[in-house]
């Protein structure tokens, strides 16, 4: 493997608390140096000029859809892989609502061996929390811990059963990993497909309340008491949410948090006045209150991390009628872009801010290598230019669907670089 | 008997009538006028004129409806025109079509005008979107139903001869009501006081935020009403059960004739249909004298003939891309 010289770039590594330029060097697939003496460079090395851009621990998200196996028409595990890498992902969690589910060791196999095939960027598996994601009875846990999934989850699909949560909580203590709760109500949302308020009045739409959320928040924040299990919950799109969990860190409960990136944007309710598809996600676009508490809690650090909320929808199942469509949105390759033009440009959110919550936290929370770089660590690297404007398309994307509410908006910022193990997977040129 | 006479009223830019929330008080007021320009000269909307000859209009009705489509064929008919008419049941879409396929393949026929009903709401604007022809809204679920709201307008301007300042009050199903959020926007525009009075399951307060009155009893508001639109309990819409019966419901809002003696001596009944006889309104209400129902009817008919007429009139490349929601 070609050793790697990354010069001349803004390093931003929380997780060493450096923002500065500087150098870093790469062999053997793991990180070998920060400003190493030019005396200590290999002789074959690739130098890459990351002057005017950021070079961080490659982001990592805890929420990715990949569809495959049974749904591949929405995105595949290759293709997905390589959309990560485009929007500088080299690590992601794929969730379990596949067909048939991964509620097997069988099935948490095929999804390594076809990401190690891919060799896209790194793919680890959460299985189903219950067999055959049917909240009914647990999943065999242990054995899905030993074939290699990293977390449990039903979700899209949350966790109504608390009787099924509470004991997985306590399950899962002596496999020290973590559950992840889609925190929603199902008997409170029925068919809604948008934010209930003034606008899916008007509209005449049904609406997804957000009492649907807050009290699946408040009845997890108490499993997570209760049981001192692992609990992470997202995504959290309200402002009541954003209380229930800060009261609850407060007290002491330990779980953590996300929020999805269209929770963060600018984007209300009202973008369904045009009554098109592609902005019936889920969470919803709320209003304005929602979205500034959110982006607040981010900040303070009660909301702990950004996933993508990458659901990737095909394009015949999208161009429907708003109740026929499915809720779902590419986002892999917009998410750092909109973070950026939504937070960090506007100065809300600094870059070592930004990354802490889209690669050191999710690291931490999930218990999978990287969101370092420290010598050592594995090399796994983004390389991101923060200021190149660009206009969203999705049929420019690596992922196999192309919905996204950020359709035809002008984002800024995108990863020029993505490095997994030391290796380029990913290069944007110009 | 086939008549020609009438110019199209200048003005008009429209290309698709798909709700009352964005036209402004003048694009009100001129498919009001021209409904009623057309009705006098049709002899009630009995006669033919031949103002739109050689133009197909097509009814695609996603969702079952009596009244609305014999409604349009008939003013479709009354100018002149040829009508298609589409039913989603056992055709393309019970096999898997989407409606947006559909309305394209039947466009792709020749057709002029495109007027369509469907269960979800937006339907008419996507629509109206991807297809060249103009689209009329037939209601959209929930949403809206533009004609109907303007034929209750225009009936209630034909007993009053104004709008402005009267206090109107839609009573009823309003959460599941498209013709309650039409009547909503061009009453409003034209002056009136609206209230929205039902069970506050179906009566959101939200609604105030449109600088509407809502109400809960019907017994206190209705001394204040010049006009009564009692509105359909729409049982096929609502997902639980919004009130604990039909009985109590009738007793808290029905229209009868104790409430009648309790109301100004000139009050308007009206009811967009069809009515649920002893549920929003007892037999001797609807069918009494202060009743209009069968005048919306006949009003229904103008209005619709209105409508087809300005659009097709309307300059082509001419859009209604205004935002829908102030």
């Amino acid at each position: 493997m070609t050793p790697l010289l990354i010069e001349n770039g803004r390093l931003v590594d929380p997780s060493q608390s450096i923002d500065r330029v500087a150098r870093v060097l790469v062999t053997g697939g793991l990180i070998a140096a920060i400003n190493p003496d030019d005396g200590d460079l290999p002789p074959n090395v690739r130098r890459i000029d990351a002057r005017g851009r950021i070079v961080a621990p490659g982001l990592i998200d805890l929420g990715t859809e990949l569809r495959e196996p049974g749904r591949e028409e929405d995105e595949t595990i290759e293709t997905g892989g390589n959309a990560a890498l485009a929007g500088g992902f080299t690590t992601i969690l794929c969730a379990a609502n596949t067909y048939p589910p991964i509620d097997s060791p069988g099935a948490v196999e095929f999804v390594r061996q076809k990401a190690q095939r891919a060799r896209t960027c790194r793919i680890h598996v959460i299985a189903c929390l219950s067999r055959g994601r049917e909240g009914v009875d647990m999943a065999e846990l242990g054995l899905l811990a030993e074939a290699g999934a990293v977390g449990f989850s039903d979700a899209p699909r949350p966790t109504s059963n608390s009787a099924l949560l509470k004991k997985a909580l306590e399950y899962c203590h002596m496999l020290d990993l973590p559950i992840y709760d889609l925190p929603l109500v199902p008997e409170l949302t029925g068919s809604g497909v948008m934010h209930e308020g003034r606008v899916s009045t008007i509209l005449g739409l049904q609406g997804l309340p957000t009492e649907a959320e807050d009290l699946a928040v408040t009845r997890d924040l108490r499993l997570a008491e209760a049981t001192g299990g692992r609990l992470h919950i997202g995504p959290i799109s309200t402002l009541q949410g954003v209380e229930l969990i800060k009261r609850a860190k407060q007290r002491g409960i330990s779980i953590s948090a996300s929020v999805w990136p269209q929770t963060l944007s600018s984007m209300t309710d009202r973008e369904l006045e045009s009554f098109d598809a592609r902005f019936k996600v889920r969470p919803p676009l709320r209003n304005e209150r929602h979205i500034e508490v959110c982006r607040e809690a981010l900040i303070d650090g009660t909301i702990d991390c950004i996933s993508t909320g990458h659901t990737p929808r095909a394009r015949e199942k999208k161009v429907n009628d708003l109740d026929l469509a499915p809720f779902g949105m590419v986002s892999l390759e917009t998410t750092l872009a909109s973070i950026n033009t939504d937070m960090i440009r506007s100065g809300l959110l600094s870059w070592p801010d930004a990354i802490t919550r889209l690669s050191t936290r999710p690291a931490e929370i999930a218990g999978v290598p990287g969101g370092s770089l420290k010598p050592g660590s594995p090399a796994d690297i983004v390389i991101i230019d923060p200021d190149v404007a660009w206009t969203v398309r999705g049929d420019e994307f690596q992922s196999r669907s192309n919905s996204t509410p950020w359709e035809g908006k002008e984002l800024f910022g995108q990863a020029t670089h993505a490095i997994v193990g030391g290796e380029v997977r990913f290069e944007r040129h110009a | 008997m086939s008549k020609t006479l009438l110019e199209p009223p200048s003005g008009w830019n429209r290309r698709h009538l798909l709700g009352l929330q964005d036209l402004s008080v003048d694009e009100l007021r001129t498919l009001l006028d021209t409904a009623q320009q057309l009705k006098e000269a049709t002899n009630n909307c009995r006669e033919k004129l031949s103002l739109l000859a050689g133009k197909t209009c097509a009814n695609l009705f996603f969702e079952n409806s009596t009244r609305t489509r014999n409604s349009f064929s008939l003013a479709a008919k009354r100018l002149g025109a040829d009508t298609v008419e589409f039913s989603s049941s056992g055709s393309s879409v019970a096999k898997g079509e989407t409606f947006i396929d559909t309305a394209k393949t039947i466009e792709a026929m020749g057709v002029d005008w495109v007027v369509t009903r469907h269960q979800t709401p937006g339907t008419p604007h996507l629509l109206a979107r991807e297809l060249s022809c103009s689209v009329l809204n037939a209601g959209d679920g929930p949403h809206e139903h533009p004609t109907q709201g303007l034929l209750d307008i225009l009936t209630i301007r034909q007993h009053r001869g104004n709008i402005d300042g009267l206090t109107v009050a839609l009573v009823g199903d309003i959460a599941h009501s498209r013709t309650a959020r039409s009547n909503i926007w061009g009453l409003k525009k034209l002056g009136a006081h609206v209230i929205l009075c039902g069970p506050s399951t179906l009566v959101s307060h939200r609604w105030r935020e449109l600088d509407v009155e809502v109400a809960y009893s019907l017994d206190e508001i209705l001394p204040r009403c010049d006009v009564l639109n009692l509105l359909r309990i729409q049982f096929e819409r609502q997902t639980t059960r919004p009130f604990p019966s039909v009985h109590e419901y009738a007793n808290l809002y029905a229209m009868n004739a104790d409430r009648m003696r309790r109301s100004k001596s000139d009050i308007l009944i009206m009811a967009p249909g069809p009515i649920n006889r002893g549920v929003e309104i007892t037999p001797e209400v609807a069918d009494g004298p202060h009743s209009v129902i069968l005048e919306q009817v006949t009003n229904g008919i103008a209005v619709r003939m209105a409508a087809l007429w300005l659009l097709a009139n309307a300059p082509h490349n001419s859009s209604s891309s205004e935002p829908i929601v102030h």
